[in-house]
Formats: structure tokens, C-alpha cells, sequence
């Protein structure tokens, strides 16, 4: 009589307990939702266009901040480039002649491929700088594919002063 | 006062001093047959609504919200564009099993109706063997989903008809123990018997635990009975795309879609009358007052309040629970739900015998 051994039979009654404990705890947390309207995180984008607040961490496109006086953080390390696993960014870099005469490679121009980006943030963590960042902005919808090839360092700018 | 039996008997009335009761039957019938199919209609468009509402809730979401005050009209949409679309048959299809499936598993659905009363004096057909029958009938829609599955010549199909028949076939003993406990409690199987031994306290309070007990494992056999989740993976989207209407489409489709339904408005009705006392209002023991307001409120509102809150715990277990492999479903069955209700009608049938019950 193995089947009607204590021991089974313990184990047999806990199990179904047990079993029945976790599924009123499932309902309890799903039941708190239904009853709780305030908890809905939804979204009701276009009619919410103006309030709409995104997350954070929220990751819409690359971008590069510049200051008031057109200066940006970049050195032309390619770190970021390297880091992407698929070719969206193409840094192409110039050699600046310090005052001292000395040649510093520098940043001609970030070229950024919107239409390849997955939005994966490793060039921005790839960054010793933090010259890039991701912006909140994500309508990015356009007449003709070539506006999403962006150059994202601005014309004229130049490396902020002690970036090295 | 204007009640539902009253309007009931005098259109029987105005219609045998026009026809002799031949033909009174035969329009009788038809009216039946308009009322149920209308039926079907309303409740095929709110259930879903409620569904769709329901989940988006649960899941911290809004829900259909663009089509009408709400969303209010959003299934209605979805049935014009079913009924728009082209009903395709499969060329290696079984024609006509593909095509007749559908309606077998509808025209079940609407033969489970006959016993169920609506209201007080509002029931189809009062037979003697109601709860019965409605057990009896309610097998036969396997029958509907094997033949759409092994029609369509899919494999996905057919593996979903297996596993609803291999689960139908299960369920249905402890559904039928559950509700034996019950008809062990009333000594009778008539629909309206059981719910006039309720009138003075509904079952589940009257049978002490076993009556609980029983009620919790009908609940969840008829959920399986319905392929419902967490035991529909007789459809299981992420396995099976849609099992055994993987081919339909159309209104072949919405006849699926709305005998699922149907269903579990039924079986709610169902548990309902066993459990709940059907139309029968609130009653406790011999509070006369309490009873006497109790009884101010239609009776169909009972019973429809009472199913709807049954479907709301069905659509709750829905959109909580993860669903259950193969083996851990027909485990659950043979190894704890047919032994506990064997066992639970063993104590239920002494409660009856002793006269423990209230």
C-alpha cells in the first residue's frame, strides 16, 4: 500500500494546496489590476501628442549634443563605430595642427544611418566621452530615404576645450 | 405585473384562438428559433466586447476605445468584416466534413440551450432529464472539432482536435461527478426542481464544503470542456497557430468564434442554476423581509447577473494563468481532480443521506 503511505499523501494534500495558494495569488495580483484604472500605462498617442511623457531611458535616435558656443564632446575615437554591430555609423576623421605645430586627429564628420539603427545604445556606451546620446524623438518618418542619413556633428562646430 | 411568463402565455393564447395547435406549435417554434439565434447574435457581440475589455484591464491596458462610445461598437466592426471575407475551403480538404463542422459545433451549442431556464417561467423545453441531457449533449461538440480538425488536412489541425478530444474526454467525468453531487442533493434531475430546492438558500452555501468543492471542480472541468485558457491547447496560438481552425475563415471562422462563446455562456448558465439557484433570488432560511426585497428584483436579472459573474471568473482565469502542457492537463485530471470529486461525492451523498445540508 505504497499509494496510501503517509508520507504521499502529505505530499499529495500540500500539492494541492500549494497549487491553489499560487493561483489565488495570480488572481489577487491580476484582480488589483482590473480594479485599479490607474495603473494603465497605455498611451493615447496622437490625441496625447503635447502632455505625452516618455520613459527615460526611452531610445528614439543617436544624437549629438552641442553646446552655446557650437562645441561638441567627440573626439573621432570610432569607438562607436566599432561598437556597432551594423554599420550604422561612418566617422570620418581629419588631422587638426594645434597651435604648438603639433597634428591632432579630430572629427570631420559623424555620418549617422537612421534607417539602419536598431536603437541597440552601444555606441553610446561604447562613448569615452559621452558625446553621444539617445534622444527621445521618434516620428521619424520621411518622404525620401536619404533624409535619414544624418551627419550629426554641426557644420562649423568644433572639440570642446580639455576633451581629450 | 408585467413578467416574462405572462407575455409568454398570452402570446401562446392569442395564437391557439388564431390557428389550431398544429400550427400554433410549428410558429411557436419558429419564434423559439428566432429568440435563440438572436441570442446567439447578442451574446457572441457582448461576450467578446467583455472579453477584449476584460484582458485589457488585467493587463494594464485600455482596450478597444475608437469604434463607437468606448469601443462599445468595435465588435460589431470585427463581425461586418468576417462576414465580408471569403469563407476559403483548403484544396486538400474533406468539402463537405470542412464545411459541416462548423455548424455541428453550433447547432450543439443551441441544443444545450433547450433545459436552460432563463427566468422564472422562461425555459425552452422543461424535460425530465434536464441535467442529463445537458451532459449528454454538451460531449457531442468534440464530435464538431474532430471533424474540423481531420477535415482541414493540416497538421496543425489535427493535432489540435486530438488534444481537445483527448481533453473533453477527461473533463467530462469530474464535470459529470460534480454535477451528480448536486442532483444527489435535489433527488431530481429536472432543470426547474433543482432550482425550486433552492428556495430557501442557494447549494453552494447549503452543502456546506463538499457543495464548495464540487463547484470549484466544475468550474474548472467546463473551463476545459470550452478550450479555454489555461487548457486551450486544442488552439494554442503560440503552438499551433490557431489549432483546429487553423483553415477557417469567414464566417465559418466567426461560427467557431462564437460557438466558443456560446459555450461558455452556457456552462456558466449551468453552474449558475446547479450552484447559484439560477433565477432564484438571494434567499436566507426564513428572513422573510430580507427575502420579500430580495424577491423585487427580476428574476432574470438574477439569473443573468449570476452568469455573467461566472464568465467574469472564467475570463479572470484566462487572462491570469499560463498554460498547461499535455501530460501536466491530463495529470491534473486523472490524478487530482477525478479522485478529489470521487471522494467529494462520497461526502456529499452521506450529507444528502443524513440530511446534513440545510
Amino acid at each position: 500500500m505504497v499509494f496510501l503511505s503517509k508520507m504521499f499523501l502529505k505530499k499529495y494534500i500540500s500539492d494541492v494546496f500549494g497549487a491553489v495558494r499560487s493561483l489565488l495569488k495570480g488572481m489577487r495580483l491580476t484582480g488589483y489590476y482590473f480594479t485599479h484604472r490607474k495603473e494603465i500605462i497605455t498611451q493615447q498617442y496622437p490625441d496625447n501628442k503635447e502632455e505625452m511623457k516618455l520613459p527615460e531611458r526611452f531610445r528614439g535616435e543617436v544624437v549629438m549634443p552641442h553646446d552655446e558656443r557650437n562645441e561638441h564632446a567627440c573626439t573621432g575615437c570610432t569607438a562607436c563605430e566599432l561598437a556597432c554591430p551594423n554599420g550604422t555609423i561612418k566617422i570620418i576623421t581629419k588631422f587638426d595642427v594645434t597651435p604648438e605645430g603639433k597634428k591632432k586627429k579630430a572629427i570631420d564628420t559623424f555620418i549617422y544611418h537612421l534607417e539602419l539603427c536598431t536603437m541597440c545604445n552601444l555606441c553610446i556606451e561604447a562613448c569615452p566621452t559621452d558625446a553621444i546620446k539617445m534622444a527621445q524623438n521618434f516620428e521619424h518618418s520621411v518622404y525620401d530615404r536619404s533624409e535619414l542619413t544624418k551627419k550629426l556633428n554641426k557644420p562649423g562646430s568644433k572639440i570642446r576645450e580639455g576633451v581629450e | 405585473m408585467l413578467s416574462i411568463e405572462n407575455i409568454t402565455h398570452s402570446i401562446d393564447a392569442w395564437l391557439n384562438s388564431l390557428f389550431n395547435p398544429t400550427v400554433v406549435l410549428l410558429v411557436e417554434s419558429l419564434i423559439v428559433g428566432l429568440c435563440v439565434i438572436s441570442l446567439f447574435a447578442v451574446l457572441g457581440l457582448v461576450l467578446v466586447l467583455m472579453e477584449r475589455k476584460v484582458s485589457a484591464y488585467m493587463q494594464i491596458r485600455l482596450g478597444p476605445n475608437r469604434v463607437g462610445p468606448g469601443g462599445s461598437l468595435q465588435t460589431v466592426a470585427d463581425t461586418l468584416k468576417l462576414a465580408m471575407k471569403e469563407g476559403l475551403t483548403p484544396d486538400g480538404a474533406d468539402k463537405f466534413l470542412f464545411n459541416l463542422a462548423p455548424f455541428v459545433v453550433i447547432v450543439v451549442a443551441m441544443m444545450i440551450l433547450a433545459p436552460v431556464a432563463f427566468a422564472k417561467g422562461l425555459q425552452i423545453w422543461d424535460l425530465n432529464i434536464g441535467v442529463l441531457y445537458i451532459t449528454a449533449v454538451s460531449s457531442l461538440s468534440v464530435i464538431g472539432i474532430l471533424m474540423a480538425g481531420w477535415a482541414s488536412n493540416n497538421k496543425y489541425s489535427l493535432l489540435g482536435a486530438m488534444r481537445s478530444g483527448a481533453q473533453i474526454v477527461s473533463y467530462e467525468l469530474s464535470a459529470g461527478i460534480s454535477v451528480i453531487s448536486i442532483v444527489v442533493l435535489t433527488g431530481s434531475l429536472r432543470i426547474q426542481d433543482i432550482i425550486a430546492s433552492q428556495q430557501d438558500g442557494w447549494w453552494l452555501f447549503k452543502g456546506h464544503i463538499p457543495a464548495l468543492l464540487s463547484f470549484v471542480i466544475f468550474i474548472i472541468a467546463v473551463t476545459a470542456e470550452t478550450n479555454r485558457a489555461p487548457f486551450d491547447l486544442a488552439e494554442a496560438e503560440s503552438e499551433l497557430t490557431a489549432g483546429f481552425h487553423t483553415e477557417y475563415s469567414g464566417m465559418k471562422f466567426a461560427l467557431f468564434f462564437l460557438a466558443e462563446y456560446v459555450n461558455i455562456f452556457i456552462v456558466c448558465a449551468i453552474a449558475a442554476t446547479l450552484y447559484l439557484g439560477g433565477w432564484m433570488p438571494l434567499h436566507i432560511g426564513h428572513w422573510a423581509g430580507f427575502n420579500r426585497v430580495m424577491d423585487y428584483i427580476p428574476s432574470s436579472l438574477w439569473f443573468m447577473g449570476k452568469t455573467f459573474f461566472l464568465i467574469f471568473v472564467i475570463m479572470w482565469f484566462r487572462w491570469t494563468f499560463p498554460r498547461l502542457r499535455i501530460d501536466q492537463l491530463l495529470n491534473l485530471e486523472w490524478k487530482y481532480l477525478l479522485p478529489i470529486s470521487m471522494v467529494n461525492l462520497l461526502l456529499m451523498t452521506l450529507i444528502a443521506i443524513e440530511g446534513w445540508y440545510f
